[in-house]
């Protein structure tokens, strides 16, 4: 068969006669993928699965304090019984009972909430794209913590959304920084879409929005018409048994994204958006055409644990041994990390973040101490802008406090053979007077 | 038929991973090596390089083991001085030529002694900079080599921590980065001109070359992410070049593997220069075998398959015993 040619397009016949060697698939790709490549630092990250290798990089939960065996009874109960539904499609917007439990979830942190207007989705992570697709055209802006979680900023970069970050100190946000970063952005006739923020034990900065500043930004964000992502996957992992108010428990509308991906079981995948009723349906029918709906089998899990198990006893037992191995990291670190480091100290969640002696940049060093035997997130992944080269993310949930401590003595190491070197090449290595070693400097960004 | 039937009895033990910084590129060969040996009837178990291995090759004795590791172990002869201990027949070259191929300086001292081409350079560890002066030493060392010049660590392969450094300026900032590594680093005089590899397989008779293979990466730079990205490197195969430059391109590389003891296979990494000349970069004793590395890429240029290849190579190894 032979396409005529066209006389809008001229080429059309060359094009047929070209098919006979074929295009390969990679010459057709998107333009927006054309960042998705291979990357020597995730290329690294392979040994980390290794045991020899004691990894501080990754997020992943302790699920060795999950009863196993009592799950494994309701899960085979759950297929014995409902397994007509719990195997079939479900509801784009997820099962019923689920949407109530989450609702009594989210009212521990203050929220107040219609079950109609929660959206269940593969993770919080789905949420976030999901939200993503619906306000940002490319080329929109974004505002998110200096620095912000990974998983967010890559899907901004998919929608080709321009992220501005906005610093933050030992307090969280700065809200005297968003107001400027709001008023430079106007000043050129730019209202960003929202202002994605994580309140609580942030990832990676391990620091909590201070209650004073919650409400002043959203009246900031409200004064210049951008809406507010709250992220809290952590909210509920706090080490001094204080609870913070949600932002989305003073302002209706921001979105909400919450998971039980740390409170109970990454791996079933379970997250969910509230949002206020304009957005919802939208909503749904985004979610719809991304996965027709969120897996009933997993919802139904998490919302039969909701029902029979003492989850609330359960995050208590989780944060205790959170708390004992953030523990293990603190001490190590004060114990073992050279002059000119300085870290955060969590009040709850998965991380510390770390910021090294001045020149130090903390990705050329990866490899130095994955042959040390010791893995981390190097800090400019968490930034959109290239900042966070002298940063890296210290994660403490999964390992043992003794392989916390070996990690981090390991750590120590290789930053001592980095100083070392960087010696011997004349580049500066001393700590300016401001930043002493310590944790009295608690700042996760020097932006 | 009873040749066939023969072949496809044998079992073999790809070994992938290990803990080297290429680990990820090492579980891609060994799992596309393990599917295509499948193809060919062959009866392949996967396993990594770990505390388990020598148990694992004592208990289930299997015909002969592939090193489909990169880097360290995998490369350094190590991983080949076990098996030879165990007695286990395996495919590829002995642990001491290893050992020759693997180390960057001393394979290009041997090149240079035979008279072949390989870029001028210069191997220092870390200490001699910190003991003599870097200032002093990268002086020289930019003296003799001129900029642009390359820097990788003196062991190692895919890339990793390789750059061109093009001002003296960025030079202490590279060595630290390349030093990270490694203790010691090997620069080299920058060659232009074109890329090829050129792959040796010993699968018949003698060993022959495989098709040259011309590299086009983007921007001229075979990083990593040039490497690895599917579709961001072109690969020419026959390379683009005069049929004459093709046989010494072919002569140059079987040359090397023998120079270097080399057995079963190899892969030359050399630059086709301004004057026609082949520069050797490096020869690789374990070959990377994913979708975008060019032994396979040669292989499929010639009409045959991975799975064919390697199955007489195991012929090999299980003969020899």
């Amino acid at each position: 068969m032979t396409i005529p040619p066209s006389p809008n397009r001229p080429d059309a016949v060359e094009r047929t006669a070209a098919a006979a060697a074929p295009v390969p698939p990679t010459e057709r790709f998107a333009a927006r993928t054309s960042g998705m490549v291979a990357s020597e630092i995730r290329a690294l990250f392979a040994v980390a699965s290794r045991p020899e290798v004691v990894s501080l990089a990754g997020g992943m939960p302790n699920l060795a304090a999950l009863p196993l065996e009592t799950l494994s009874q309701e899960v085979g109960e759950l297929v014995a019984r409902e397994g007509q539904v719990a195997l079939q499609y479900g509801s784009a917007q997820g099962v019923t009972a689920l949407r109530d439990q989450i609702c009594d979830v989210m009212r521990e942190e203050g929220i107040e909430a219609d079950p109609n207007d929660v959206v269940v989705t593969v993770g919080s992570q789905m949420a976030l794209d999901l939200v993503t697709r619906l306000f940002c055209d490319p080329g929109d802006v974004v505002l998110a913590e200096g620095p912000s979680y990974v998983g967010a900023l890559g899907s901004f970069a998919a929608y080709q959304a321009q992220v501005i970050h906005v610093a933050m100190d030992s307090e969280g946000l700065v809200p005297e920084l968003l107001e400027e970063a709001l008023r430079t952005l106007a000043a050129r006739g730019i209202t960003p879409k929202f202002l994605y923020t994580i309140p609580n034990f942030h990832n990676p900065a391990g620091v909590t929005m201070a209650v004073e500043r919650r409400q002043r930004v959203l009246d900031l964000c409200a004064e210049y018409g951008v809406g507010v992502v709250e992220d809290n996957p952590y909210g509920l992992l706090g080490f001094s048994g204080t609870r913070y108010p949600a932002l989305r428990s003073l302002d209706r509308s921001v979105i909400y994204l919450g998971s039980f991906s740390k409170t109970f079981a990454s791996g079933l995948r379970v997250g969910w958006a509230l949002v206020p009723p304009a957005v919802r349906d939208r909503l749904v029918l985004a979610a719809e055409s991304a996965t027709l709906c969120p897996p009933s089998f997993t919802q139904m899990v998490v919302s039969r644990y909701l029902e029979k198990q003492d989850w609330r006893a359960q995050v208590k037992t989780f944060t205790e041994q959170y708390r004992e191995r953030r523990d293990a990291m603190l001490a190590a670190l004060e114990t073992h990390l050279p002059e000119g480091c300085s870290w955060t100290v969590p009040d709850g969640g998965f991380y510390v973040w770390v910021t090294l002696p001045e020149g130090i940049d903390a990705k050329a060093m990866l490899p130095r101490a994955v042959t040390a035997r010791v893995a981390y997130a190097s800090g400019t992944g968490f930034y959109a802008d290239g900042l966070g080269s002298r940063q890296l993310r210290l994660s403490y949930c999964y390992p043992t406090p003794e392989r916390i401590t070996e990690g981090v003595r390991r750590l120590a190491g290789v930053i001592e053979a980095e100083l070392d070197v960087r010696r011997t090449f004349g580049l500066p290595a001393a700590p300016p007077l401001e930043l002493r070693r310590g944790s009295h400097t608690p700042s996760p960004d020097t932006a | 038929m009873a040749e066939n039937a023969r072949v496809s009895d044998r079992s073999v033990a790809v070994l992938a991973g290990g803990l080297s910084h290429e680990r990820e590129v090492s579980l891609r060969s060994g799992r596309r090596l393990a599917g295509a040996l499948r193809a060919s009837g062959l009866d392949v178990r996967e396993w990594d390089a770990d505390s388990t291995l020598i148990d694992r090759l004592r208990a289930e004795r299997p015909d002969a083991a592939i090193v489909a590791l990169h880097g360290g172990e995998g490369e350094n002869g190590a991983i080949h001085a076990v098996l030879e201990l165990l007695g286990v027949p395996y495919v590829g070259t002995t642990a001491a030529a290893c050992r020759r191929a693997w180390d960057k300086p001393t394979a290009k001292a041997e090149f240079a002694r035979a008279g072949l081409h390989t870029p001028d350079w210069i191997a220092l560890p870390h200490t001699t900079f910190r003991e003599l002066g870097a200032q002093s030493v990268l002086d020289a060392m930019v003296e003799r080599l001129g900029l642009p010049l390359m820097l990788k660590p003196d062991q190692g392969g895919s890339a990793l921590g390789a750059q061109v450094v093009r001002a003296a300026a960025d030079l202490p900032a590279a060595m630290v980065s390349c030093l990270a590594y490694a203790d010691t680093v090997l620069a080299e005089r920058f060659v232009t001109g074109t890329e090829v590899a050129v792959s040796v397989v010993h699968d018949g008779t003698a060993p022959r070359a495989l098709p040259p293979v011309e590299v086009a990466a983007p921007g001229g730079v075979y990083d990593y992410s040039a490497r690895y990205t599917q579709g961001a490197t072109t690969f020419h195969c026959p390379a683009r070049l005069p049929a004459d430059v093709i046989a010494t391109l072919e002569r140059t590389a079987l040359e090397a593997h023998a120079l270097l003891g080399l057995r079963d296979l190899s892969r030359m990494d050399a630059v086709v220069d301004g004057d026609g000349r082949v520069q050797i970069l490096e020869v690789n004793v374990s070959p990377g075998l994913t979708d975008t590395s060019l032994l396979p890429t040669a292989v499929a240029a010639e009409g045959s398959d991975l799975g064919t290849v390697y199955a007489a190579l195991v012929e090999r190894a299980v003969e020899r015993g």
